[in-house]
């Protein structure tokens, strides 16, 4: 390469192939190239000759043509070197993939960034253009893309208030150099959707715009998620709590981890104290739905907690590990076929089927292999291998499992005297055979060993390792969507809410609260008296009633008239229709609770307490179905729903435990609260929802600094209630609010609230209301 | 005199005792004491009343109480025919009259009024007042009251009134365990065990998830249902999406549990 300079030449590629074959030397041609180029630039000549056999073997003629001379009109844009060795190196690979007719569409897209502020972008435009092309293997799909990135392009650029249009899109750039790990999860109208959201969310803020194109900021993360292909975990978390509760009686946390950002070391599922951890999707593979994958992988971890006990590991070798490990694994999932014959069929349609001769001992280490062959062989009984040691082991390991109970420790002997037996030299090589090995539905067995020598295993082992089958309490988290008022669009799973049983504390506490208000009840009691008749409706085929039904009398008449048993049901009468009202009470159960009510010796807790707890006894007099929730929250990672009653539960002393022990903390997210407790409430069968919500401020929380934000997420919520056929009512404890100065307790909830002004009477304020409301 | 042969339970019904309770139902009719049985709805409660009916060669007269009954139709009417009025006995009476085991289905689903009738038959008075005819009857030597009632209905609204709760004894019935249900369904059906195990298992599914969204989880007759079917040469999964699933529920996540359990252990 050293020997070629830089001279002007007008001779063309087809000549100069032509030439090459004849006369020309391969040096001489590639200085042809290299003069038709026409740069300088150093760095170029370095990677020209294997650029151009790369070209040469991938392009016709007028495709190399086409591609100096594209190269040598990037090399002019003025953004140095680095374009054109992009262009260089991407292009042959980016033509194989979706042809060389798509250069003319890239070099308008060049074009056009060149021209506008953006120029900064080409760059990386042009260094992500073969691995994108790979995913996207058309023409088509590739202008398609360009024309998304033109779309982000305009849209973004220059637009921070009142400038012109001076300013780059700020996340262009980011964008593309995502672009390839995107296309790898999402097709392009994913993608598309996927930008429309940063964009329309984003375009005011350059930096959380940045962070947005650059997966950084968790919406973003979240709705790449949602506009991914196949099952999502979050969907389907309460089919999955079901299929564990029904089919095993286990119940655990499921938490998702990410499969998009870790392409390179694909995460394996596991589980520890905090939970079991799943892909966060599962698509379709060899017929088996997603969500029969994340069923696979449930049962299987649940065989784990059931039967497996940890074995010590510092005895053995890594390879002696690695066997335990297959045939540990393929015990698990006999027993679980024992207990569902149907799982075999999941299971074989998940596990791979080596090739009997597919690694090479001469040259490769083949003891996965092996194992997995063997791992075949023991669930599948068609496996059709010939290897006399394997067939051996697998019958060995049948008669095994023919015992009436078998261990962890049994079949770890058998794995042991596998691995002695068929040992190789080889199996010690770095090259490690691992195509068509992993079994994907089982877990990374970390749970499978415990270390004598402590603190090599960042993750200490649950002393209690079998799990036996029991009622579970707690359940995984539910996520809402959450409403900016910015972009006035939801941010998709944006909190989680964990509901949970609240604690208890003394019954008794309670109905000496409710001895407390004596007099107060007697007066409600009377009041609920009442309330309780409403409209009448009439009862016919009554013997006995209060009036004569004409139409059945006469037809009695006939009846007997004519000789025929006449009914004698023919009296009517009247009965007062029940009421049909469902009630949820939401508490507030945040920090500010804790505060002493202005003129009180109590805090706003205490008086809630006894306001609720009468109420609730109002409620239960009525008869009217009612549920009681509290909730605060500590970011919306974090929103706790405790449950106090359920609709099918009685106010009885378990509840009244319940309530007995209420506290406050943390902050007040409103919105998601009033969502989870909507998810109850409209499951009632009634025909009037009202759904309470007893609260001392405004909504707010420690991530969100903007307080409009939760206010007007708030306000969203009360619009999807009343979508929901639910009639929410605030009753706002906040003391700094006079009438008139109530601006956000309106802001959210319209008319329907009342701010209790002196709080030590809302004992008896809340059940009256409670009443009216409902008269 | 109303003939009682009529009411006998001819042939022995099968009956798996779960576990004394034939022993304890024997005690408390040889004192006459009133049986409350309690349970999840198809659990084999009507069938034991039957069995001990036969077993003490007893007359039987069930009545399935809805909402609608009222104590006329329970204690008799006057019926008018050419002659003029004819009284007729409802069929507690002809209970109390002839001596039969009376047992009163789902008595909570019976109107308030309507239970109060049988509290006079229920203690030691085992009177019934025929207050529109004048009678006052006693009831006879060998006549028993047995009430059923499902605990997972009631509401508030529909509940026994404690007063007519605490005139019973009372037997807590269950789903019986899966070798017993087993038993008990491939006798019912003839089906082959094997088979039938595999039904039970899914019964257990539906009942792990009660509280879950199910009210009741799947019942030995639905069980029997299904074992039926199968023997009708009904495939067993067709079978059990048909007796098992679709009746108990609507709801999407639940079914297609269930439906997933049917496929995992039927193939
Ligand atoms: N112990 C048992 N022995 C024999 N058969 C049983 C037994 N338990 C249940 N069965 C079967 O279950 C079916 C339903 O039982 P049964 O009709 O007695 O239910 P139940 O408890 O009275 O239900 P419901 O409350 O709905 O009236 C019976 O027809 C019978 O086939
Ligand atoms: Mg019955």
């Amino acid at each position: 390469m050293a020997a070629f300079r830089a001279r002007p030449s007008k001779f063309l590629a087809k000549e100069a192939a032509v030439a090459m074959n004849n006369t020309l030397s391969r040096d001489q041609q590639l200085e042809l190239y290299w003069t038709r180029l026409d740069t300088r630039f150093p760095q170029a000549q370095a990677v020209f000759e294997d650029c151009m056999t790369e070209a040469l073997a991938s392009l016709s003629s007028e495709g190399v043509d086409a591609y100096l001379e594209a190269a040598r009109a990037i090399g002019k844009l003025g953004r140095g070197v680095e374009p054109m060795l992009a262009f260089l190196e991407e292009w042959p690979a980016t033509a194989l993939a979706v042809g060389e007719s798509a250069l003319t569409a890239v070099m308008d897209t060049i074009r056009v960034m060149q021209k506008s502020p953006n120029g900064r972008a080409i760059d990386p435009f042009i260094r992500t253009l073969a691995p994108v092309a790979r995913r996207l293997q058309s023409a088509e799909l590739l202008e398609e893309y360009l024309e998304i990135t033109q779309n982000l392009m305009t849209r973004t650029t220059g637009s921070i208030h009142g400038h012109h249009t001076t300013f780059p899109s700020p996340g262009l750039p980011d964008f593309l150099a995502q672009a390839p790990n995107l296309l790898g999860q999402l097709t392009l109208s994913g993608m598309k959707n996927w930008v429309d959201y940063g964009i329309r969310n984003y375009n005011n803020h350059p930096e959380r715009q940045k962070d947005y194109f650059s997966l950084q900021s968790a919406d973003s993360r979240a709705v790449l998620q949602r506009e991914r292909q196949g099952t999502l975990l979050v969907d389907n978390e309460r089919n999955l709590d079901l299929y564990l509760r029904g089919l095993w009686q286990d119940s655990e946390h499921l938490v998702p981890y990410s499969t998009a950002f870790d392409q390179i070391r694909k995460p394996i599922p596991y589980y520890d104290k905090l939970g079991i951890r799943l892909p966060d999707v599962c698509e379709d593979q060899n017929g088996i739905r997603g969500i029969d994958r994340y069923r696979a992988i449930l049962a299987h971890i649940v065989g784990h907690r059931r039967w497996s006990e940890a074995q010590i590991a510092d005895n053995w070798s890594p390879f002696q590990r690695m066997a335990v490990e297959f045939f540990e694994d393929c015990r698990i999932d006999t027993l679980l076929i024992r207990e569902y014959p149907g799982m075999r069929k999941l299971f074989l349609a998940l596990h791979p089927k080596p090739q009997e001769n597919a690694c090479d001992p001469e040259t490769t280490s083949c003891l996965r292999h092996r194992l997995a062959m063997l791992s075949r062989a023991l669930l599948d009984p068609d496996h059709g291998y010939t290897d006399a040691d394997l067939n051996e082991f697998v019958a060995r390991f049948h008669a095994l499992m023919e015992q009436p109970a078998t261990s962890t420790n049994e079949v770890a002997h058998l794995a042991l005297s596998y691995v002695a037996r068929t040992r190789r030299q080889s199996d010690q090589f770095a090259k490690v055979h691992f195509d068509n090995t992993v079994v994907e539905y089982r877990d990374d067995n970390r749970q499978l060993w415990k270390f004598i020598e402590a603190g090599d295993e960042e993750e200490a082992f649950d002393e209690q390792r079998k799990i036996e089958p029991q009622e579970i309490q707690g359940l995984p988290p539910r996520h809402y969507p959450e409403w900016d008022y910015v972009s006035q669009s939801y941010r998709p799973d944006w909190v989680s809410v964990y509901e949970s049983l609240h604690s208890s504390g003394n019954a008794a506490d309670i109905d000496r609260l409710l001895q407390k208000h004596a007099a107060l009840a007697k007066q409600l009691k009377k009041m609920l008296d009442a309330l309780k008749p409403q409209d009448k409706v009439r009862i016919r085929y009554q013997e006995e009633g209060s009036e004569l039904d004409l139409d059945v009398a006469i037809r009695s008449l006939i009846d007997y008239k004519s000789g025929a048993n006449p009914d004698p049901r023919i009296n009517m009468s009247h009965r007062t229709n029940g009421r049909s009202i469902a009630v949820m009470l939401l508490l507030d159960l945040s920090e500010s609770l804790n505060e002493k009510a202005a003129g009180s010796e109590q805090t706003i807790l205490e008086l809630s307490q006894e306001a609720v707890s009468l109420l609730a006894w109002a409620i239960d007099k009525l008869g009217d179905p009612f549920a009681i929730a509290g909730f605060h929250s500590n970011t919306r990672h974090e929103v706790r729903y405790q449950h106090i009653k359920g609709y099918s539960e009685r106010w009885d002393d378990e509840v009244k435990a319940r309530l007995a022990k209420m506290e406050a903390g943390y902050s007040t997210r409103m919105g998601a609260a009033m969502r989870h407790a909507a998810h109850y409430l409209s499951a009632q069968k009634a025909d009037k929802k009202l759904m309470l919500i007893l609260t001392d401020g405004q909504p707010s929380d420690v991530d969100t600094s903007d307080d409009r934000l939760l206010i007007e997420d708030a306000r969203q919520a009360v619009k999807e209630l009343d979508q929901q056929g639910i009639f929410p009512y605030c009753i706002s404890l906040d003391a700094r609010l006079k009438a008139g100065d109530d601006d956000y307790v309106r802001d959210i909830f319209g008319q329907h609230y009342t701010i209790i002004d002196h709080i030590e009477r809302l004992p008896e304020r809340l059940p009256k209301l409670f009443m009216a409301l409902t008269k | 005199m109303t003939d009682k042969e009529q009411y006998k339970i001819q042939a022995e019904p099968f009956y798996q005792q779960q576990n004394n309770e034939v022993a304890l139902y024997e005690a408390a009719y040889r004192n006459r004491l009133p049986v409350m049985v309690k349970g999840p709805t198809g659990c084999g409660k009507s069938r034991f009343i039957e069995y001990m009916a036969w077993k003490l060669g007893k007359p039987l007269i069930t009545v399935a109480c809805n909402e609608d009954m009222t104590a006329s139709d329970l204690v008799g009417r006057y019926l008018l025919d050419e002659g003029g009025t004819r009284w007729l006995d409802g069929p507690l009476t002809t209970a109390a009259r002839i001596g039969a085991i009376c047992y009163l289905d789902e008595i909570v689903e019976a109107r308030q009024d309507t239970t109060v009738v049988i509290h006079p038959l229920t203690d030691h008075r085992r009177t019934l007042p025929l207050d529109k005819k004048g009678e006052l009857i006693h009831a006879h030597p060998d006549f028993q009251l047995v009430i059923s009632y499902n605990p997972g209905y009631q509401t508030l609204m529909k509940d026994l009134k404690q007063s007519t709760k605490q005139r019973f004894t009372a037997f807590d019935f269950d789903y019986p365990d899966a070798a017993l249900e087993t038993e008990i369904v491939a006798n019912e059906t003839g089906l082959a065990s094997d088979t039938v195990a595999k039904l039970v298992k899914i019964g257990n599914v539906a009942r792990n998830l009660k509280g879950h969204g199910l009210d009741e989880g799947i019942s030995t007759r639905l069980l029997v249902y299904a074992a039926t079917l199968i023997k009708d040469n009904v495939s067993p999964v067709d079978a059990c999406r048909m007796a098992l699933v679709r009746p108990i529920t609507d709801d999407a996540d639940i079914r297609e549990t269930l439906d997933h359990a049917i496929v995992a252990t039927f193939t």
